[in-house]
C-alpha cells in the first residue's frame, strides 16, 4: 500500500536553514546538508528547499547546496524559490533536484507550468500556493467561487507579500491542467500558529485535483498530521520549524500515523 | 580493472541523481549518449523521467536505439528504471512511438478513480514510497535483488504500468488498488519501475548489486 508522506521543509537563505513565523521573524535554524542527513536517518520520506532569497548570488549558492545534499542523501528532493524559467529548473534538476516548486512565476505566467512540464514531465513540476482565507467582503468580489462552508481562498504571491485575484480552486485546477504533477498547500493564516493544518482548504483542493496535495502550515502536534491526511484528504504532510527545533521528530510522527492505521514507511 | 558503467544520456532523464548513487556505491560511471561509449561498456543503466515518447525521441534522434538492442542481446547488465523500464516494451498508451520491444508486452495508464481505505481518491500520478512484494525466491534468485527484505519500501513516481505478456518475467509487484508491475527480470536484462537511486539505503543497495554484478560479468 501506498505510504503516506512526511516531508520536513528546510528554508534556505545564503546557505543556511532558517524559518519565519507566519512568513515574518526569521530565525537561523541549521546546515541544509547535516540536516538532510539527519531527517533521512529519522525517516523523512522527501526533503523540500526553498530557497527564501531572491538574489542571483544565492541562486548559484542554492545550486551548490542542493548538488552537495543530493550526494549525500538518497530520498527525493524538491527545490523552490525563485524559479522564473525552465533553464532556473533545469539548473536546479541537473544538480540533483528531482522535483522543482514554482509558486509567484507560475501565477504570473501559467505557461510556464506548461513548459516546464513538457520539458521534463509532470513528475518534476510541483505548483507551491500561499493561500489565505477571505474574510471580508473587499477580498471577497475578488473571487467568484465559494466552496465548503461558504470559505473561499485567495492565492497570494512573493512570499505570501502580494495578494491576487485568483481563487485557489480555480488555480488548482488550472495548474494541474497545465501539468503540474504535485500541489504543495500552505495556509497563510494556518502557518506558524501550531494549531493544524486549514483542513477544510486541503480537502476542497483534493478533490478538485487528481494530482497529490501536499500539506503546509499549522502542524504543532501530532494529531495535527493525521488530521491533514484524513480529514484533509493529503496525501503528504510537511512541516518546519516543528521539526527543526526538535518539537517534534519525523520519527515520532510516523510511529503516531501508524498506531492510528495510516500507512507509513518505517525506517529501521 | 574497475568496469565501465555507462549511463545512457537520453537528456529526458535524472542521470545525475543515479551518478550520484552508483558513485556512493564505489563505481565510476559515465554518463555519456554516445553509442561507441555505450558499445565498449561492461554495463550499462537507461534512467528515465518524464515520457516515454520523449526517451524513445532521443534515443532515435541519438543513433541509440540500436546500440541499446545489441547491448541488451550481448548479456552484459542493462539496469532500466522508470521511463527507462517502460520503453523496454512494445508500446505505451502514453505515446505514439513504439518501444524497444526487448520485454513483450504494453504499457498502460494506471486509471484514477480506486479509492483507499479511507475512501479517499487514489491519484494518479503514483508518487510515492510503497511496499515491493518480490517474487517467491526472486530475492535469493537473482543478485540484482540481494539482501533486499520481502515488503521493503520503494519510491515510485509515475501514471503507467507495464504489463509483461509474460508473467514469469514479472520479479516484483507492488499495489496501488491495481497490482503494479514494480520489476522486471529477463536474463539480463533488469527494469524497476521504482526508483532505487532515490529509494534511501535499500535502493543503494540495488547498485550495490548492479555494480557487484558487473564486477563479476567481467571476471
Amino acid at each position: 500500500m501506498l505510504t503516506r508522506r512526511v516531508i520536513p521543509c528546510l528554508d534556505v537563505d545564503a546557505g543556511r536553514v532558517v524559518k519565519g513565523v507566519s512568513f515574518v521573524d526569521i530565525r537561523d535554524a541549521g546546515d541544509p546538508s547535516t540536516l538532510a542527513a539527519f531527517y533521512n536517518d529519522e525517516g523523512a520520506d522527501e526533503l523540500v528547499f526553498l530557497d527564501i532569497t531572491a538574489s542571483s548570488d544565492a541562486r548559484n549558492t542554492m545550486v551548490e547546496v542542493v548538488e552537495k545534499v543530493s550526494s549525500e542523501v538518497f530520498i527525493p528532493l524538491t527545490v523552490g524559490g525563485g524559479i522564473r524559467s525552465v533553464d532556473n529548473m533545469r539548473k536546479m534538476l541537473e544538480a540533483g533536484a528531482d522535483k522543482v516548486s514554482i509558486n509567484s512565476a507560475a501565477v504570473i505566467n501559467p505557461e510556464l507550468i506548461e513548459e516546464c512540464a513538457k520539458e521534463f514531465g509532470s513528475q518534476c513540476v510541483v505548483l507551491a500556493m500561499d493561500v489565505k482565507r477571505n474574510i471580508d467582503e473587499t477580498t471577497k468580489q475578488y473571487s467568484s467561487s465559494t466552496t465548503v462552508e461558504g470559505i473561499s481562498w485567495q492565492v497570494y504571491t512573493h512570499g505570501g507579500r502580494h495578494p491576487t485575484t485568483l481563487d485557489a480552486m480555480q488555480w488548482a485546477k488550472r495548474a494541474t491542467e497545465c501539468g503540474a504533477g504535485e500541489l504543495l498547500v500552505t495556509s497563510m493564516d494556518a502557518d506558524g500558529q501550531k494549531t493544524g493544518y486549514d483542513n477544510s482548504l486541503l480537502s476542497s483542493i483534493s478533490d478538485s485535483v487528481s494530482v497529490p496535495v501536499i500539506a503546509s502550515g499549522g502542524a504543532g502536534a501530532l494529531e495535527h498530521f493525521y488530521d491533514a491526511l484524513v480529514y484533509g484528504k493529503s496525501d503528504a504532510v510537511l512541516a518546519a520549524s516543528l521539526f527543526h527545533f526538535g518539537e517534534l521528530r519525523v520519527s515520532e510522527v510516523k510511529s503516531y500515523l501508524e498506531d492510528r492505521g495510516i500507512p507509513v514507511r518505517k525506517v529501521e | 580493472m574497475v568496469p565501465k558503467i555507462v549511463i545512457i544520456n537520453t537528456r529526458a532523464a535524472n542521470v545525475h541523481s543515479v551518478d550520484k548513487a552508483l558513485r556512493k556505491v564505489g563505481a565510476d560511471p559515465v554518463i555519456t549518449s554516445d553509442p561507441q561509449q555505450l558499445i565498449s561498456a561492461d554495463a550499462a543503466v537507461l534512467p528515465g523521467v518524464g515520457a516515454s515518447d520523449s526517451v524513445m525521441t532521443a534515443l532515435n534522434s541519438l543513433r541509440l536505439t540500436n546500440p541499446v538492442k545489441q547491448f541488451a542481446a550481448s548479456g552484459r547488465p542493462l539496469l532500466c528504471i522508470c521511463i527507462g523500464l517502460q520503453v523496454l516494451f512494445n508500446s505505451s498508451e502514453e505515446g505514439e512511438l513504439p518501444g524497444l520491444g526487448l520485454v513483450q508486452g504494453s504499457v498502460q495508464l494506471i486509471r484514477p478513480g480506486m479509492k483507499d481505505k479511507f475512501g479517499n481518491q487514489m491519484k494518479v500520478p503514483h508518487i510515492g514510497w510503497n511496499e515491493v512484494h518480490f517474487t517467491d525466491g526472486e530475492t535469493e534468485r537473482n543478485p540484482i535483488f540481494k539482501g533486499i527484505p520481502q515488503g521493503s519500501h520503494f519510491y515510485f513516481v509515475h501514471s503507467y504500468r507495464c504489463v509483461p505478456d509474460e508473467q514469469s518475467e514479472i520479479a516484483a509487484t507492488t499495489n496501488y488498488g491495481v497490482e503494479v508491475c514494480a520489476a522486471v527480470v529477463r536474463d539480463n536484462v533488469i527494469g524497476t519501475q521504482f526508483h532505487p537511486e532515490k529509494s534511501g539505503s535499500i535502493g543503494l543497495q540495488i547498485y550495490k548489486n548492479f555494480f557487484n554484478l558487473t564486477l563479476s560479468v567481467q571476471q
